[in-house]
């Protein structure tokens, strides 16, 4: 069997959102830590300095993803964005504080100021975390749309017991993946805090991530066609899930957030790999699914893009890992912080 | 309000408020650019002072773009899913290669420029803003070539119901881009001069050190060449985009001329009372002619008014929408009240930048204190251009959302409910509100005080340690 335009767009949507969780997901979690690991002020500034220059470029993933999605799939798009209206307000709002908080907060010295927008940053990252693990827990689980496409639910459909238990999911395994993430760039007293987060957190995520998959046998059409695929991407989330604990506990932090970025990766393959070749199964009948082919553009649109997509999608690759290279380093107190 | 207008007030109101900062950010990028090759290239302290200076005000502004941009990208899906479907084909391809091409290249590389100052090579540090004009310049076309679609759909063919893309070439060189997009770049450009000039008058009033007079007086003269270049460039493109709007939507030129009747000759109206119920003026001031003269460069011309125009299209598409469809955009007013500030504005800055440059030209421009004081205010004129500018190319489009091809209200998301309009509208309201304040705020400060060197914050003074800090904002 040949992959058709539409599988292919297919995984390139699973793949910018695997970028955009593995990246996004750390500095999410760097937000939720920020309280925890940071007492002053100068700690805090440290903190978000190690993601300073990083955010906005992890963020642009999911901009990707939204574009793709539109160009690719305009009915896929038009359903999810405005069936999930107002928990997309939620996230859209919560992103937006986040954004800002970075440029504004240490652009005053006032401690009011700087609380209000630490808080914007916690908040920002929290909720996101949450909410796009809810997202993609009901996307899987399947929602109400009809034969028009159309999502006949409202925001309280959204928020059962498992796409909030996704939810949680995500927000856990931020917090771990950017645990690990901040012990590879800090030192000293806030690198102490780090490491006994992360120590502490480790078994959580692993009781939550067992429960989801457990839950999802239960719950969704996940493993009625099991596919090759799904099968590695569990095996790989669940033994990459292990091995981050096992290196955690033999403090090898940097091999740890490999493991979580594997954990993230399996995940994403163990739900895409269930939805194919759906995109939201609806719960109403799966005659109304939405599917790669009768959500899709039309093959010429898919051509294009992909030739668009072959050539940049490399170099956005090259360029960013290039900055990840210049900014290396710990950031610690004797640093020059520009946030 | 309905559900229709609530979508429509929401759309507008978020999309003139990223486009208040968009213009700055394509304007300011390209003159910190400029000013840092200074530096580069003399390797003069005062230059790099500038760059970080002006720098800082490109920062918190580009902040507010990043933002609310964010909202844009999914905010067709929210509110016109109808409209997405439809579109999808070719709309959603240029968003996606805006993302791709863009937005991945000004946010990894606006963060090595602000991490990267003595840290990165001179040379490389200076490519990276260089990225982000570019950045931003490639970002305005891929957008831009979206909305060109909607005023002047092409390279589509209608197929069960939905348009698609038949022609990825047509798309791109769409006539209409070739108007709008050097319009609204250098549009964006005065936006950044002209914030320059501004600022550095009102510093330039102000008693301040050598090295203050030196970096302002400079700014001041970059900001008015580069302000009447554009400003230059911006009348005849417009004069150009007016030129193809009465070939391709005569309904807007007619509204936003308040063009009742059609003319021929027509004349150019300077001041108008319409009654929009009785579709006629009630007083109306004209140049004869003036208007055929600059839709057609002869004075003979004949340019179709609004009731023509009307029963011409209620005929064409009668069978779409039936017989009685009404094709005049609402609040024709509007329209044309946003073009005479737009191109007021436009003709003002004009003069005010030729003063300045006349004023230079003989050496008097510094102790010119009544010039100066002048000054400060008018940064406000370009953004006021900018989104009169847009209102008359969107609300001049109504009652289409797809000119030609789709009614606005055919657009919207059927499943939406006016209380999840009014939260989200109360919501962004709300927000934008707060951070618009904030924003200014900071602004203010950075831009009264300082010379952008590193100023050490004075701190929290529940936070001892943080004097260890060498640095910083
Ligand atoms: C003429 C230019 C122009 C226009 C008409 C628009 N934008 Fe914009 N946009 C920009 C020019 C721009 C920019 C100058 O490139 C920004 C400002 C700050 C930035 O990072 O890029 C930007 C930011 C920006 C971002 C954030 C990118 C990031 O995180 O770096 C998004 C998602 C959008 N825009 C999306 C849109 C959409 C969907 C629009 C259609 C309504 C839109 N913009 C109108
Ligand atoms: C002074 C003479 C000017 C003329 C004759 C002019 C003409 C026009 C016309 C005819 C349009 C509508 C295009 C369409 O909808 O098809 C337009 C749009 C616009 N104008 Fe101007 N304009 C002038 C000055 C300015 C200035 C000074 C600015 C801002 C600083 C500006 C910003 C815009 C923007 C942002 C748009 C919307 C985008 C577009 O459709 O091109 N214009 N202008
Ligand atoms: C930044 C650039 C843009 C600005 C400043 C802008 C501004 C506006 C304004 C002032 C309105 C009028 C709202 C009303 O009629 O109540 C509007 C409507 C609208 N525009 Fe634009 N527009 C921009 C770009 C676009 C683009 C690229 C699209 C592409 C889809 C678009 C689609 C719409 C839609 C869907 C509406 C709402 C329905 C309507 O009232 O027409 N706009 N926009």
């Amino acid at each position: 069997m040949s992959i058709d335009l539409n599988t292919i767009w297919f995984i390139l949507i699973a793949v910018l959102f695997t970028g955009f969780f593995f990246l996004e997901g750390f500095d999410f979690g760097v937000g939720i830590l920020l309280p925890f690991v940071a007492k002053d002020d100068q700690e805090r500034r440290i903190v978000i300095n190690t993601i300073g220059p990083h955010w906005d470029g992890n963020e642009v993933w999911l901009l990707t993803a939204g574009g793709a999605i539109f160009a690719a799939f305009p009915n896929w798009y038009a359903t999810l964005f405005s069936g999930f209206y107002l928990a997309l307000f939620v996230i859209l709002i919560a992103m937006i504080l986040r954004g800002v908080a970075f440029e504004f907060r240490s652009k005053d010295d006032n401690p009011t100021w700087r609380k209000t927008w630490d808080w914007a940053l916690f908040i920002g990252s929290f909720l996101p975390a949450l909410l796009w693990g809810v997202a993609f827990g009901n996307i899987v689980r399947g929602v109400p749309i009809d034969e028009t496409m159309t999502f006949t639910g409202n925001f309280f459909t959204l928020l059962n017991p498992y796409s909030l238990l996704g939810g949680v999911v995500t927000l856990t395994l931020f917090i771990l993946h950017g645990g690990l993430f901040l012990s590879m760039k800090v030192d000293g007293v806030i690198l102490d805090r780090v490491k006994a987060a992360v120590t502490r957190i480790w078994i959580p995520v692993v009781a939550v991530v067992l429960l989801f998959v457990g839950y999802s046998f239960v719950e969704t059409t996940l493993f009625e066609n099991f596919t090759i695929v799904q099968g590695i991407g569990l095996v790989l989330a669940v033994v990459a899930l292990l091995t981050a604990g096992w290196m955690i506990r033999q403090q090898k932090f940097g091999t740890a957030f490999i493991g979580t970025g594997v954990t993230i990766i399996g995940v994403v393959m163990f739900l895409f790999g269930g939805l194919f070749p759906r995109v939201m199964p609806s719960s109403l009948g799966s005659e109304f699914d939405l599917t790669i082919y009768n959500a899709s553009s039309s093959p010429y649109t898919l051509q294009v893009m992909t030739i668009v997509a072959l050539i940049f999608v490399p170099l956005v690759l090259l360029y960013q890992g290039w900055s990840y290279w210049v900014f290396r380093k710990r950031v610690t107190s004797e640093s020059h912080l520009e946030y | 309000m309905d559900v229709l207008d609530l979508a429509r007030l929401q759309f507008a109101s978020t999309t003139l408020f990223h486009y208040i900062f968009v213009p700055l950010t394509i304007g300011l990028s390209l003159l910190v650019a400029i000013i840092q090759t200074q530096y580069v290239i003399t390797g003069d302290e005062t230059y790099k002072k500038m760059a970080k200076f002006w720098g800082k005000l490109f920062l918190i502004n580009f902040a507010m773009g990043v933002v609310t941009g964010i909202v844009q990208e999914f905010q067709f899906g929210m509110g016109w899913s109808e409209y997405s479907r439809f579109v999808g084909d070719i709309f959603g391809a240029p968003l996606a290669i805006e993302a791709l091409m863009a937005f991945f290249v000004e946010s990894t590389f606006i963060g090595l420029w602000i991490f990267g100052w003595d840290k990165l090579p001179k040379k490389v540090h200076l490519f990276s803003i260089w990225m982000v004009a570019l950045g931003t310049t490639i970002s305005s076309l891929w957008i831009l070539i979206a909305n060109s679609w909607m005023q002047n759909p092409v390279g589509y063919e209608i197929i069960n119901g939905r348009a698609q893309m038949t022609d990825f070439g047509a798309v791109i060189t769409n006539p209409n881009i070739f108007r709008q997009f050097p319009h609204v770049v250098s549009a964006a450009f005065i936006t950044g001069g002209f914030f320059l000039v501004a600022i550095s008058a009102y510093r330039l009033l102000r008693p301040s050190q050598e090295i203050e007079k030196v970096m302002f007086s400079r700014s001041l003269k970059t900001g008015l060449i580069f302000s009447l270049a554009s400003v230059i460039f911006v009348i005849g493109t417009g004069h150009l985009s007016g030129q193809f709007m009465v070939e391709k939507q005569p309904m807007k030129l007619a509204a936003a001329e308040g063009l009742w009747e059609s003319e021929a000759p027509a004349g150019m109206s300077f001041f108008q009372i319409g009654d929009e119920n009785e579709r006629t003026s009630i007083v109306n001031i004209q140049i004869p002619s003036l208007l055929s003269f600059l839709t057609f460069d002869n004075f003979e011309g004949l340019v179709p008014g609004i009731n023509d125009l009307n029963s011409f299209y209620q005929e064409q598409y009668a069978d779409v929408y039936g017989p009685d469809a009404d094709y005049v955009p609402p609040m024709i007013w509007m329209v044309y009240w946003s073009f005479r500030a737009m191109v007021g504005f436009g003709m003002l800055m004009a003069l005010l930048a030729l003063v300045g440059i006349f004023f230079w030209w003989r050496g008097t421009l510094v102790n010119k204190r009544w010039f100066l004081l002048i000054l400060p205010l008018t940064v406000v004129l370009p953004f006021i251009a900018n989104a009169t500018g847009w209102m008359l190319t969107e609300l001049g489009r109504q009652p289409w959302i797809v000119q030609g091809l789709m009614r606005t209200e055919e657009g919207l998301s059927p499943n939406l409910t006016a209380v999840d309009l009014g939260i989200s509208l109360i919501g962004f309201t709300l927000v934008y509100g707060i951070l618009a304040i904030a924003d200014f705020y900071l602004l203010w400060k950075f831009a009264t005080v300082g010379t952008g060197g590193d100023p050490i914050l004075p701190l929290p003074k529940s936070q001892p340690d943080d004097l260890k800090l060498e640095s910083a904002y």
